[in-house]
Order: structure tokens, then C-alpha cells, then sequence
């Protein structure tokens, strides 16, 4: 039976995007001519130095930002709005509105634009903070969780929306380390249960060796692809991670690249 | 080197539990901030009977209890003013409300809107409503249009200011976190924008209604006497002018506990259940 979708198609084409935006009477190049594609239940990694244009390439696929070159494709279509079929992370701990608890705002989210009726959007609410161990904080407002519990109502909000797409943009940079590795570890978790595709932008190679299964290097000012690389996994030994690790630093910093890996 | 030994310890489980201690009857007065403003209104009040009556010059400075004697001698025609106050008031506020709204929204929707508005609040925020009150007296047959045209001036602007500097304030990333739910832009203004502005909006109301009741009271005065209405500024003057200094007080009294009332009761609950509950107060 034909349903129409071809599901070794890519689910994201980005094909030859350039972006750029305007800061008073300057005009900034952000991204020159960026092709990549995220296939289906990817963990895709875009990492780069700050000024690479990552978050304004994130921003772009929520629909944001316009290209004013090149073309974003979602399933074939070309996007061009915000829409919740795109979820967002935000870095930023004020993502949550604050005037509603942690339950209401999962609830908001999924009747805003009425996708869903009240009961089963509060079912499904209280079924993503149990994923996220956020159960007994439901009634709490958010100024009064930690910034790990912030991060993590957000992303139980977004698995909720059941998007075609999360978008990441850098959610745990702001968390202390050891939260972030204990975030890390669960986002992988909860990525093995529902293997949701994901589009996660990061400044830190081991937060994307750790995360990924596919690379994107970005050179920055403007933001150029370097290079697009497999990861092999949370799975493997250290020492894979270690010599991809190595890697992408000689890629990053232009230092020579010997083929067969690295003698540090 | 010291020898130290390393130590591991085994965490108890259930050591979030909830640790009880008695409160003592102090702390709990202590605590409740409505019951220190009730003492402390009974110390003013004491203060003031105290030094009235060490003064004894009732008829320029009158004690506590006279001027609840008057209080309550007059409360027929007190209530009256204050009733005819009271709606008058209500009718200018809710009015320049209306009219912040639209010049708000006109703000938020063009960009000469906003130009507009910023040249506005700029040209008016910072004249009296007050200096009005003589163009009101020859533009208004009616006081009470005349009243209200100064009332509308007192609330307009600083409401206006307030709400344009709230919706400009929301974050850029509360902003995107509503574009992404997928609403409408009623719903994205209602649901986003006005939450989200909340905390100024309610400091530019809580400006507005203090502008607005000094403003009232002030020009009620000027507008002097026509036809047998008036309010709580004109019960003052009238009374000043027959020279009843103990009714003067108890007009005074009036407008206080109306402030009072409006500040402790209105504003602080909507503020409680609203800003503070929510983590953002200013």
C-alpha cells in the first residue's frame, strides 16, 4: 500500500540556505550556503564556535528566520512560519510562562490552536512529567523549580506537542555540569523510548559526541559547513569518542587531518 | 602529611521530609503583615488624639474623636458625596482605560501608532490634570463631563505608558515559545502578550487610579458649587467655608480610608494572587 510518505526520505532538507540579519545599520551574514538533511529519529548535532550561525540555522527551520537563499523542506514542503509541528527548547529558563503551573503550561500547549480537547491534554500532561520525574512539581509555578527542573518541564513539553521535529537550541548550556551530564542521560532515555527526530545545536564537542548520531561542523562568521560526520553513540568505548573527539578539534582549529584518526 | 582517611557515608532516603517546629503567638503576629499595619494605624490614631487634645484648639486641629463625632453625625451626607465620588470616579477611569487600550493596541499593531503614542505620553504625561480644569470649566456646561474630561487626562497616560512599556518588555524568547504554539493572533495577544505584561500593566493601573483619585477630589474643589450635587471635595470645601473644621476632618477621613480600602483590599489581592504567585513582581 502507498500512503504517500516515503520514510527513507529525508524528514528535513536544508538545501543551500543563507541567512542573514540586521543589527542597526549593519547587515550580518549569519549562514553561507548550509545543505544538510536529518533523516527520520536522527540526533542530529549542529555544532560549531559561537558567531557559526547555529541558533540563527536552528531558528530558520522553526521558521524564525527566512533564508534569503536556498530552500528549508519539511517532508517535501517548504516551511516558512513557527508551528508547533516544529517544537523549540530554548536555552533560556524563561521559556516557561510563568503565570501558569508546570502542569498548565503542558496543557496550554497542547490545546493552544485546539489540537486537543482538556482531559486528554491533562492526561497527556501528567503522562510526560512522570517521563520527566517532574510528578510531584505538576501544581508548582515555575519560579520556584531549579533551572534543571526548568529544562526539563520544557522538554516534557515539547515530547508532549508529539512534534515532527524537536528543536534544541543549546538547552542545557546554562545548567551546571553535573546536571548537564544527568540531562544528557536522560534526554537519551527518553529519545530511546519515543525516538523522536531531533535537531540539537550545541558549542560543546562532548555534549555532541555524547548526544549525536550525525555531526554538523560549522565554521564560523560566516557559518560554512566543514564537515558532516557519524557518531557512533553513547554506546561505544571511550576511546572511539576520544578520537572523534580529537577530530573535530583539528577540523574546528584547521589543524591537519591524518586519515585513519589522530596521533595526539 | 596528616594522615586523613577517606570516609563514605550511606544518604537516607527520606531526609526531604518535612521538619515541624512550634510557632510561638509572636511570630505568628509577626508574620502576618495585614495585623503590624492594623497596630501601627492604632498608634498613628493614638498619636493623633493624644496630640490633639495636648494642642486644645479643637477648632483648627480637631482629636480623633471629634472628628469621628462628625464622622458619624454626617454620615448621611458624607456617604452621599462619597457615593457621588465613587461613581463619577469609576465612570473617568474605566473610560481612560477604554481609550489606553485602543492607543495601546494602535501601538502594538503600526509603527507610526507607536510614534504616535510615544509623542503623546511625552507631550501630556507630565502636564497636571489639574491646569485642565479651566479649559474643562469653559469647554463643559456639565461638572460632571468637565469632571470627567480631567479624570480621562489623569488615567490616559500614564496607563497607556505603562501597558506600551509592558507589552515591549515581554522576552524575546516568551515571544517565540507563543509563536510556536500554533495561535492565533487574538490568542497570541490574550494568552502571551497580556500575561506577559501583566506586572506593568498593573503598575500603570495602581498610577493611574492614584492620579485619578488626587486629581477628583483636587478639581471637585475648583468646580465649586452648581446644582445641589457634589462629592467628597466639594463636602470639603463647603464645610471649610462654614468653618466646621471637625466635618473638614471627618471629609478627609473619608478620602483616606477610600485610598486605603482601594490599595489594601483591590490592588493587594489582585497583586497576591496574581505578579506575586507567579514570580514576577517588578
Amino acid at each position: 500500500m502507498n500512503t504517500g510518505l516515503n520514510f527513507s526520505a529525508p524528514l528535513l532538507r536544508v538545501e543551500g540556505v543563507t541567512l542573514q540579519y540586521q543589527t542597526g545599520q549593519r547587515l550580518i551574514r549569519a549562514a553561507y550556503r548550509v545543505s544538510f538533511s536529518v533523516l527520520r529519529s536522527d540526533r542530529f548535532v549542529i555544532l560549531g564556535p559561537s558567531g557559526c550561525g547555529k541558533s540563527t540555522i536552528l531558528k530558520a527551520v522553526g521558521g524564525y528566520v527566512e533564508p534569503i537563499e536556498g530552500r528549508i523542506l519539511l517532508d517535501g514542503t517548504a516551511v516558512n512560519s513557527p508551528g508547533p509541528d516544529r517544537v523549540f527548547v530554548f536555552q533560556e529558563f524563561d521559556q516557561l510562562l510563568p503565570w501558569k503551573t508546570v502542569r498548565e503550561n503542558i496543557v496550554f500547549a497542547l490545546m493552544a490552536g485546539r489540537r486537543l480537547q482538556r482531559g486528554d491534554a491533562l492526561e497527556r500532561a501528567g503522562h510526560f512529567l512522570a517521563k520527566v520525574n517532574l510528578t510531584n512539581f505538576a501544581d508548582s509555578h515555575p519560579h520556584t523549580l531549579s533551572g534543571g527542573m526548568k529544562q526539563r518541564v520544557a522538554i516534557a513539553r515539547a515530547l508532549a506537542m508529539e512534534p515532527r521535529m524537536l528543536l534544541m537550541d543549546e538547552p542545557f548550556a546554562a545548567l551546571d555540569a553535573l546536571t548537564r551530564v544527568r540531562m544528557q542521560e536522560e534526554l537519551l532515555e527518553l529519545w530511546e523510548e519515543t525516538k523522536s527526530t531531533i535537531l540539537f545545536v550545541t558549542h560543546s564537542i562532548p555534549e555532541a559526541i555524547r548526544l549525536g548520531n550525525r555531526i554538523l561542523l560549522l565554521s564560523a562568521h560566516p557559518g560554512q559547513v566543514k564537515a558532516e560526520l557519524n557518531c557512533p553513540g553513547p554506546t561505544e568505548s571511550e576511546g572511539v569518542a576520544r578520537i572523534l573527539a580529537a577530530r573535530i578539534e583539528e577540523l574546528l582549529f584547521d589543524r591537519k587531518v591524518e586519515e585513519g584518526g589522530v596521533h595526539a | 602529611m596528616p594522615d586523613r582517611s577517606e570516609t563514605i557515608h550511606q544518604v537516607s532516603e527520606n531526609a526531604f521530609e518535612v521538619i515541624e517546629r512550634p510557632v510561638s503567638a509572636w511570630e505568628r503576629f509577626y508574620a502576618n503583615a495585614a495585623l503590624r499595619k492594623m497596630v501601627l494605624l492604632l498608634v498613628l490614631a493614638a498619636i493623633w488624639e493624644i496630640s490633639a487634645r495636648w494642642i486644645g484648639k479643637p477648632l483648627l486641629f480637631p482629636s480623633l474623636s471629634e472628628t469621628l463625632e462628625a464622622f458619624v453625625a454626617s454620615a448621611g451626607p458624607l456617604s452621599q458625596a462619597a457615593a457621588w465620588t465613587i461613581v463619577l470616579l469609576l465612570k473617568g477611569y474605566t473610560l481612560g482605560l477604554l481609550l489606553a487600550i485602543v492607543l495601546t493596541a494602535i501601538a502594538n499593531v503600526t509603527r507610526i501608532g507607536a510614534d504616535l503614542l510615544e509623542t503623546l505620553t511625552s507631550m501630556f504625561n507630565p502636564l497636571p490634570s489639574i491646569a485642565l480644569v479651566p479649559i474643562a470649566l469653559i469647554w463643559f456646561t456639565d461638572n460632571e463631563n468637565g469632571l470627567i474630561f480631567v479624570l480621562v487626562h489623569a488615567v490616559l497616560w500614564a496607563v497607556a505608558l505603562n501597558t506600551y512599556a509592558g507589552f515591549r518588555g515581554v522576552s524575546p524568547t516568551l515571544r517565540m515559545v507563543g509563536r510556536n504554539y500554533g495561535l492565533s493572533t487574538v490568542g497570541y495577544i490574550t494568552r502571551i502578550l497580556i500575561p506577559g505584561a501583566f506586572p506593568s500593566i498593573l503598575t500603570g493601573l495602581k498610577i493611574g487610579w492614584a492620579f485619578a483619585w488626587r486629581t477628583f477630589i483636587a478639581s471637585e474643589m475648583v468646580f465649586g458649587s452648581s446644582g445641589g450635587k457634589g462629592g467628597l471635595g466639594r463636602y470639603i470645601n463647603d464645610q471649610s467655608n462654614l468653618n466646621h473644621i471637625s466635618d473638614v476632618f471627618a471629609g478627609l477621613l473619608t478620602v483616606i480610608l477610600f485610598g486605603l480600602a482601594v490599595e489594601n483590599l483591590i490592588f493587594k489581592t489582585v497583586e497576591k494572587r496574581t505578579v506575586r504567585r507567579w514570580g514576577m513582581e517588578a
